[in-house]
């Protein structure tokens, strides 16, 4: 993948990343999330990660924040608006944030195996579908199952909770 | 050897979205011949011979009309949303082969290993355009429409999803070529008498395969806002639903978009059920390039198939109401779908 | 007080929904097949086929103005037509007759005789209330014009639609 891809995806992510936070009418948050999202499936899919690029767009981008659109188109976003910016809270999160990515920094500046530069990715020869698949029935069969269990009790759940009362 | 990559994929994208456009136009004058002559009229027949320049004529007509843009609506996410109601639909078909391979150049945009996955990533992204015109037009019914597209959307994602695993079981494969390679190997999905007919577990195979068909293309019409699941542009009860405030070419941009998604819609469903671009005693591309231009020719004729179906569909059956649309896609169609799997689990199973 | 319908009890074969889903496609698709075949007629493809021929005699099209057989105008400029014309597209301007013209025992004329066709409603009553028989509902129907000065029909134009009625039209004598 060229590195202007790499550049191109990476901004888009991180500017959309802050129009979630800057934007004060939440549609707006809640489509740049969505522009974020998909700027990081991109860069899932520059590391040859088909697989997991692409449920981030259908389980994110397709199916999560619809739903919250869906529940933010309902609220009145005139209220959201006109909401008073709390600056001491503000500068609270910014603070915040600042000593996490100076942490970061700190943290890989001198970790020994990030400061030498990686060899450059080998075109993967195998199915990245296949080994996820093959990954998820062998090594972590039980838990897999698990939440296979889970998810059905859920799904059960909104199949019963749907169902109109009986009189 | 890259560059040769480039220059291909580009010739065969500009070449798909020259041929989807010309579709959706000729699509719609389809639509308004088919709803003609079931309804015992006539339809546009006076543009050129039997009215066939009839979509030159609308585009005209739609790209001279005013382009009004009411005063209270949201202004960029106006006019943001019909642009989002387009694109998915195009994009969708990138991963889908619609031919076997021409002078060497296998007849697909992009062979990704995500395939279906690809497909429902995109499409799921076409509630978008739709949710976004509903809530920037600041009115009523647009409104209406959109809440009813998105949750509508989202119920049959669930089933359109669950209808297609029993193929990728068989298949195993995620790949809509190699759906295609295993059809031409093995008879198509929902038609088993093509190729090997001895073999008794593929007729067994056949009856779940038609049950996922159904749901599919239930599911499909319910995705594509299509009569009888056209709740979110209901004329009579929305005024013309999400695209009630909409004009000329951003309406047209809507329109576009919807028929964009049936064709995309009917060539997922030749990929999955009909064998693609295969048909019967014809030949590869790599015996020719004539067998290759058959058969993208053979993959455009099932999906102009298809689209005649879906509009015999839409003139023929009446709306569903909104509760009762939204109780079969949970509580029918799910469920169907996801018994289905097992079904196939069992026989293949069994089988091996 | 509120009725409440009956739900009607369906069988399995019903409650399954898609024989009736079936049977409904294969009614639309005879049609299609028909029409497609040809077989049904039903329009009519209007600039190159038309119903002159059929149309019936009480059919009410252009009112028009008509000369008697010695080439005057009926009309006498009574007003009566005016004065009944529900929407008021009829605008007459009578004069009279100079004394030493071949009609001049009619007294008046209409000078100027319009009737607006963009106000016309076809309604007949100027033909039947005309003492002289001067005005007629004729079977023109295609009045079109480009501006709206175009769709005022003159003493001219009237006439030209209207032409010669011989004799004296009786169209009462059935009702007497």
């Amino acid at each position: 993948m060229p590195p202007f891809l790499f550049w191109t995806f990476a901004l888009l992510m991180l500017i959309f990343g802050g129009a979630v936070i800057v934007n004060r009418n939440p549609v707006a948050s809640a489509l740049s999330l969505v522009v974020s999202f998909l700027g990081l499936a991109a860069l899932f899919m520059s590391l040859d990660a088909y697989f997991v690029g692409i449920i981030q767009v259908l389980v994110y981008a397709g199916a999560v924040m619809v739903l919250f659109l869906f529940i933010i188109m309902l609220l009145n976003l005139r209220v959201e608006e006109q909401r008073q910016i709390n600056w001491l809270a503000a500068a609270g999160g910014i603070a915040v944030a600042l000593i996490l990515l100076i942490q970061i920094f700190f943290v890989v500046g001198h970790f020994q195996a990030a400061r030498q530069t990686f060899p450059a990715l080998a075109r993967s020869t195998t199915d990245d579908v296949w080994n996820i698949g093959a990954l998820l029935f062998s090594n972590y069969n039980l838990p897999f199952q698990i939440i296979g269990v889970l998810v059905l009790v859920a799904t059960i759940g909104v199949v019963l909770l749907s169902r109109r009362e009986r009189r | 050897m890259d560059s040769f990559l480039i220059i291909t994929s580009l010739l065969k994208i500009v070449a798909i979205l020259f041929l989807i456009l010309s579709m959706v136009s000729y699509a719609v004058y389809a639509e308004r011949r088919v709803s003609a002559f079931i309804q015992d009229r006539l339809g546009p027949n006076r543009v050129g011979p039997a009215g066939l320049f009839q979509p030159i004529a609308d585009m005209f007509k739609l790209l001279l009309k005013e382009d009004f843009t009411p005063r209270n609506v949201n202004t960029f996410y106006y006019w943001l949303a019909p642009c989002l109601a387009v694109m998915p639909a195009i994009i969708t078909i990138a991963v889908v082969p619609f031919g076997s391979t021409l002078f060497g150049v296998p007849m697909v945009i992009a062979d990704v290993n995500v395939g279906i996955l690809f497909v429902f990533a995109i499409a799921s992204l076409g509630v978008y355009g739709i949710v976004l015109a509903g809530w920037a037009s600041n009115s009523k019914y647009p409104f209406l429409g959109g809440i009813r597209s998105s949750s509508q959307m989202i119920s049959y994602e669930l089933s359109l999803g669950l209808a297609v695993i029993p193929i990728f079981l068989l298949v195993g494969n995620l790949r809509l070529t190699s759906v295609v390679r295993y059809q031409i190997e093995h008879g198509w999905f929902i038609a088993p008498f093509i190729g090997d007919w001895t073999n008794p577990w593929k007729w067994l195979l056949t009856i779940p395969m038609i049950i996922s068909f159904i749901v599919f293309a239930i599911a499909i019409f319910a995705e594509t806002n299509r009569l009888p699941f056209d709740l979110p542009e209901a004329e009579q009860e929305l005024a013309g639903g999400y695209n009630t405030e909409y004009s000329s070419m951003k309406f047209a941009l809507f329109f576009l978009g919807e028929y964009a998604a049936m064709i995309t819609g009917s060539a997922i469903m030749v990929t999955l059920f009909f064998g693609g671009w295969h048909f019967p005693g014809i030949p590869d591309g790599s015996r020719g390039w004539v067998f290759g231009l058959i058969n993208i020719a053979v993959f455009f004729a099932k999906v102009a198939a298809l689209i005649f179906v879906f509009m015999w569909v839409r003139w023929t059956l009446p709306r569903f109401r909104y509760d009762q649309l939204m109780r079969l896609g949970w509580l029918f169609f799910f469920e169907i779908a996801l018994v289905n799997i097992f079904i196939v689990a069992a026989i293949l199973s069994l089988a091996h | 007080m509120s009725v409440t319908v009956p739900r009607p009890k369906l069988n399995w074969r019903e409650r399954l929904y898609l024989p009736a889903i079936v049977a409904g496609l294969a009614i639309t698709f005879k049609h299609f097949k028909n029409m497609l075949l040809g077989r049904t007629k039903v329009t009519m493809q209007y600039p190159e086929q038309k119903w002159d021929s059929s149309l019936p005699d009480y059919y009410r099209g252009a009112p028009a103005l008509v000369r008697d057989e010695d080439g005057r105008v009926r009309c006498v400029a009574c007003q009566l037509c005016e004065f009944i014309c529900p929407p008021r597209a009829i605008k007459i301007i009578p004069d009279e007759i100079p004394s030493n013209d071949r009609f001049a025992k009619v007294e008046k004329y209409p000078e100027e005789f319009d009737i607006d066709m963009i106000r016309c409603i076809f309604c007949g009553m100027c033909e039947e209330v005309c003492p002289e028989q001067a005005i007629f509902l004729r079977k023109d129907y295609a009045i079109t014009g480009f501006t709206r000065a175009e769709m005022v029909h003159h003493k001219e134009k009237l006439l030209e639609i209207g032409g010669v009625m011989h004799g004296v039209v009786l169209k009462w004598n059935e009702k007497k």
